[in-house]
């Protein structure tokens, strides 16, 4: 599970109303992530959270087999998804589907796994 | 860059050693020390990478102190650290403060002994069993990416999708290193691997198998990194390290890079030619990272060994990469074979190719110059070894 800290704690809360956000500037509307305090483009301290539509399409993914840790499943779908607001913006997830169905480029829906306070966004195929 | 290595020492080398760090650390200390001609006396600057408390599992080594304070070095320039351009960063910062007049021989070195602390058990996953994870890894663990083998095999899965690359292609790295490994006494795994046991091994992380995974080690590895001055005095033949490349241009996130088919290495690269006049053609052998068989590959399209993408129609049917091919890689074994000694183990075989010392093992063509390689996702540090004289 996640700690939650001061600039990143939202990210991890944020799924309670069903609801991704992300940091964003502003004053020239960049998403960062992973959050920092600061606008990477502008330099800009004026920074908040802000909700987005929760799709993205999936950039790459493994299928993982091997147990690293004790009381996991395998195998699971590791992916790597594109935000679909802004181009290079990008998380590590879970791909909620079966392992031989998940390809490059398959549009995604957040959903969130609920460890009340803390919602993890997964991802599923949207339809 | 105004800097040599004077000399190379190795620890025993394998499976569960039961010794501890420092043994190891002094055994590889002391035969780098002497290979250079010199005395511990003579040693007036340390380093090592991680350094003391940098991560458990026998991943980190005993800390520059403890190797000072068992030597008895008189010390003039000193420093351990995590960060900069992958493990091999030790030796640039050696070959700084040699250049920058600072210490006249240094002595760095890297420990691991994370075979030992792995014990009877697998290979765990990093923060596995961590009840609250902050900092950078809040961004992996809580999917269960546990591991750098999940994080780069999303890299490799990407590279297969925009370039057609093929498990089969991406084999013939293990595959190659398998038997340069059969010619190394030291090597962990010398028995030879055909292309069906690569593919029939278990899978760890698509498209990973087992064999495109180092295996974990103990074993030390030093070096004496000194004045070029001192060259004419050096008892063995020296690598005179003719450029380093150390730069990060991206973002320095395993997921956020910009481009995920080439990472940092691409920019490790990219910095090194811009400091040498040498050329890629120039290179006779290539020690490239392999702590996953995909990060060769991308060293090799980094390094302009290829083009981009280019890297599995490159290694394909393994003729190219071998020992009497045109760019023999990884002539040890690498850590897939040899065992993970953590970057250093590929600096310590560059040494011995310019040397010629490499017995059965040994190219058959000149080595004049050596590219090595060490890192993978955000991580990358590489440098040109040339022979003095």
């Amino acid at each position: 599970m996640p700690r939650l800290e001061p600039d990143s704690g939202f990210f991890w809360t944020s799924g309670k109303d069903g609801v991704l956000r992300f940091l964003r500037c502003q004053d020239c509307q960049y998403y960062i992530h992973p959050p920092a305090p600061v606008c990477p483009k502008c330099f800009g301290r004026h920074v908040a959270p802000e909700p987005v539509s929760g799709d993205a399409v999936l950039w790459s993914y493994t299928v993982n087999h091997h147990q690293w840790a004790p009381g996991t499943e395998e195998p699971f779908v590791i992916g790597l998804v594109e935000i679909v607001e802004q181009e290079g913006l990008r998380l590590t997830t879970n791909v909620l589907t079966e392992p031989n169905s998940v390809e490059i480029g398959m549009p995604l829906h957040v959903v969130f796994e609920n460890h009340d306070p803390v919602f993890i966004p997964l991802f599923e195929p949207r339809p | 860059m105004r800097a040599i290595i004077s000399g190379i020492g190795q620890s025993a080398v394998g499976r569960k050693l039961g010794r501890s760090d420092i043994d190891l650390t002094l055994e590889a200390s002391l035969a780098a020390i002497a290979d250079a001609g010199l005395t511990p006396s003579d040693i007036d600057g340390l380093a090592t990478y991680p350094g003391a408390g940098m991560g458990g599992g026998g991943f980190s080594g005993p800390g520059s102190p403890e190797v000072q304070d068992a030597l008895r070095l008189s010390l003039n320039w000193h420093r351990g650290g995590l960060e900069g351009p992958a493990q091999m960063s030790a030796v640039i910062d050696s070959a700084m403060a040699v250049h920058c007049g600072l210490a006249r021989h240094v002595l760095a070195y890297r420990t691991v002994s994370e075979s030992t602390a792995q014990g009877s058990g697998h290979r765990e996953g990093i923060g596995a069993g961590a009840p609250r994870m902050g900092g950078p890894m809040q961004w992996s663990i809580p999917f269960r990416a546990y591991s750098a083998a999940c994080w780069l095999a999303i890299n490799a899965q990407r590279h297969f999708h925009e370039f057609g690359t093929t498990r089969e292609q991406l084999g013939m790295i293990p595959i190659n290193q398998r038997a340069n490994a059969a010619l190394n006494p030291n090597a962990i795994f010398r028995d030879p691997m055909t292309l069906d046991d690569y593919l029939g091994a278990r899978m760890i992380t698509t498209p990973f198998g087992l064999f495109d995974c180092d295996v974990p080690a103990d074993g030390s590895t030093a070096f004496v990194v000194s004045i070029p001055e001192y060259a004419p005095d050096a008892p063995h033949l020296p690598g005179v390290i003719d450029a380093v490349g150390t730069a990060l241009r991206g973002r320095p996130s395993w997921d956020q890079f910009d481009d995920a088919t080439t990472m940092a290495a691409r920019d490790a690269a990219a910095s090194l030619w811009e400091r040498t006049s040498l050329t890629p053609a120039d290179v006779d052998i290539a020690e490239l990272y392999d702590g996953f068989s995909f990060l060769t590959m991308c060293w090799l399209e980094a390094l302009g060994f290829c083009g981009r993408g280019e890297g599995g129609p490159f290694v394909e049917g393994g003729a190219r990469i071998a020992r009497d091919g045109q760019l023999p890689l990884n002539t040890h074994g690498g850590q897939l074979s040899a065992g993970r000694l953590h970057g250093f183990g590929f600096i310590h075989e560059a040494m011995v190719q310019l040397r010629g010392i490499g017995g059965e093992r040994q190219v058959p063509k000149p080595v004049n110059v050596a590219a090595v390689a060490n890192g993978g996702g955000p991580i990358a540090g590489c440098m040109l070894l040339t022979r003095w004289r």
